[in-house]
């Protein structure tokens, strides 16, 4: 390793940074953002956070229908978290190279979930809008969508990382297509599944939250209510619910990972 | 090391099911077994409930699946712009990524620091413990309600956009960046601390440069995730950008072949962008 190499290479991550912070000036020139108001709105923020934003006596009595809204939305998410784990694991078969039926089915199922994968779910909801309106049936499908489209990508990865040798191994002994899914793949693939489901309902309660404002749904609609007539007591008592919730839920799902994997 | 060969694997377990090594099939109900048959069902019990509750505004729902799938047509096969020409969704397009780069730059920025201050072998415990408490509950909150609290003190804007979705990202980034730290070989910092290495020589000299790749590849996943997220403050928190012009399109003209031609333009950039996630991860792969 000589000197030469050594001094490249400062000078090209030296090029890279400098790069880098040009194009955020720009970037901070296109959307007008100053650093330094950014800043001190940041710390303005906090402080009105400290005096103002936190749950009083009169809000508490909004709870329970917080609490119904809130039930709306973990429900909404971890049926289309289910729902859409069960397509993604048909379609991440199909589309997985150790799994594959053939080629063109292959690459139609990769197609289709890397196109609703990054179509973002706040997109469909406002697509979903026309015809679903304001039921949970938008915000449903909005998650189920994006959630299948990142499912079967997971999915596929981990069909191909987990199970490569032994279906080699299986067909040699004769198995047939649907043994060697149902007695290799899945349960080999199977604890790597359930990690990722138990991360999207998470994720998806977070999405939720953004999808419920613009659609008018679930935990989303109170905070947006709450928001817009300035009752910040109790739209502070509705971040803490939301807080609570996710705390929990990624609580027990490490609880289950650690279990079962 | 598989780790960063997955979207998002912040939550990943590090311990992968290796070949042989999962369940036995003939063995009697371990507590994985157990738990995993017990995690479905629960699953599939709470999927029931939420149909059963859902509020389905007596919708007809064969109508609603006929009309969307009607609208889909019209919105894939004729997009088309009305109401903004295209260089103004150009520069839409242009507003969002900017906000995305900005969040990301100053969520990366700040998460470096933090991240060496949360890293267990770089740290104290207790600074360590705190750092990661705090930014669990940063990410908790969902993103659009940080831009909105912001929004409050700042008014809606990209002020409020940024700084709200750059907490987010600092939460993010602090916890991977810290992993990513945790990894690195403790012999290596061990070695270093008894030549008499002050803190700052450990960190740039074996730290950073050992964990750069995955610093790069978390960075880069992040702003995949900040894109999206511009787009959804733009529609949701008037942060403007392509987000805004999407909710103008549907939420105030109903007009499809404009969400359609918005809704195309974003799919492109968001392809390019996982693309190029892909490389990175694969690239870095071959490296190491």
């Amino acid at each position: 390793m000589s000197a030469d190499y050594l001094i490249k290479k400062r000078s090209n991550t030296l090029k890279v940074l400098l790069g880098l912070g040009f194009l955020s000036l720009a970037a901070a020139f296109i959307t007008q953002y100053d650093p330094v108001t950014g800043l001190i709105s940041g710390l303005d923020a906090m402080r009105w956070v400290a005096a103002n934003f936190y749950p009083n006596e009169q809000s508490l009595t909004r709870l329970p229908s917080i609490m119904n809204r809130l039930r709306e939305t973990v429900l909404m998410s971890i049926a289309a978290t289910t729902v859409a784990a069960f397509s993604a694991t048909f379609f991440a078969l199909l589309g997985a190279q150790t799994t594959k039926v053939n080629d063109a089915l292959r690459l139609m199922s990769r197609s289709t979930a890397a196109f609703l994968r990054n179509i973002p779910a706040v997109a469909w909801a406002m697509i979903l809008l026309f015809t679903f309106g304001q039921s949970s049936l938008t915000g449903f499908l909005a998650l189920f969508f994006s959630t299948f489209g990142f499912l079967s990508r997971v999915f596929m990865e981990t069909f191909d990382e987990t199970t490569a040798s032994s279906i080699e191994a299986l067909t040699a002994t004769g198995a047939s297509y649907m043994q060697i899914i149902f007695q290799a793949v899945l349960p080999a693939s199977l604890p790597q599944m359930i990690s990722w489901m138990l991360y999207m309902v998470e994720t998806n309660i977070r999405d939720a939250t953004l999808l419920g404002i613009l659609t008018g749904t679930g935990i989303g609609f109170s905070f947006a209510l709450f928001y817009k007539s300035m009752n910040y007591h109790a739209a502070s008592l509705v971040v803490i619910v939301i807080v609570v919730t996710i705390l929990v839920i990624e609580y027990i799902s490490n609880h289950i990972r650690r279990v079962i994997l | 090391m598989q780790r960063e060969q997955s979207l998002a694997p912040l939550w990943q377990p590090k311990v992968r099911p290796r070949l042989g090594q999962h369940r036995a099939l003939n063995k009697p109900l371990d507590k994985g077994t157990l738990f995993m048959r017990l995690t479905m069902a629960i699953f599939l019990a709470l999927t029931v409930l939420a149909f059963a509750s859902f509020d389905y505004q007596g919708l007809n729902i064969y109508n609603a699946f006929l009309g969307t799938i009607a609208n889909f047509r019209v919105l894939m096969l004729s997009p088309q712009l009305t109401h903004f020409s295209l260089v103004e969704a150009a520069e839409g397009m242009l507003i969002t990524l900017s906000l995305a780069l900005l969040t990301t730059v100053i969520g990366a920025i700040l998460a470096l620091f933090f991240g060496l201050l949360a890293a267990q072998n770089l740290s104290s415990p207790l600074i360590s413990g705190l750092i990661k408490g705090g930014v669990a509950f940063i990410r908790a909150v969902p993103t659009i309600l940080w831009v909105l609290i912001f929004a409050i003190a700042a008014g809606l804007g990209s002020v409020a956009a940024v700084t709200g979705m750059a907490f987010h990202s600092v939460g993010y980034l602090v916890k991977a960046y810290a992993e990513a730290f945790e990894e690195v070989d403790s012999g290596v910092i061990e070695a270093l601390r008894a030549t008499g290495a002050s803190w700052w020589q450990i960190v740039c000299q074996a730290v950073l440069p050992t964990a750069q790749s995955y610093l790069l590849s978390w960075t880069f996943v992040r702003f995949e995730i900040n894109f999206v997220g511009a787009l959804a403050m733009g529609a949701a928190a008037g942060a403007g950008g392509l987000g805004f012009d999407l909710f103008l399109a549907s939420a105030h003209y109903f007009d499809l072949r404009e969400v359609g031609f918005i809704t195309y333009l974003v799919l492109a950039v968001a392809l390019v962008l996982e693309t190029i996630t892909t490389q990175i991860k694969v690239r870095l792969r071959v490296q190491t």
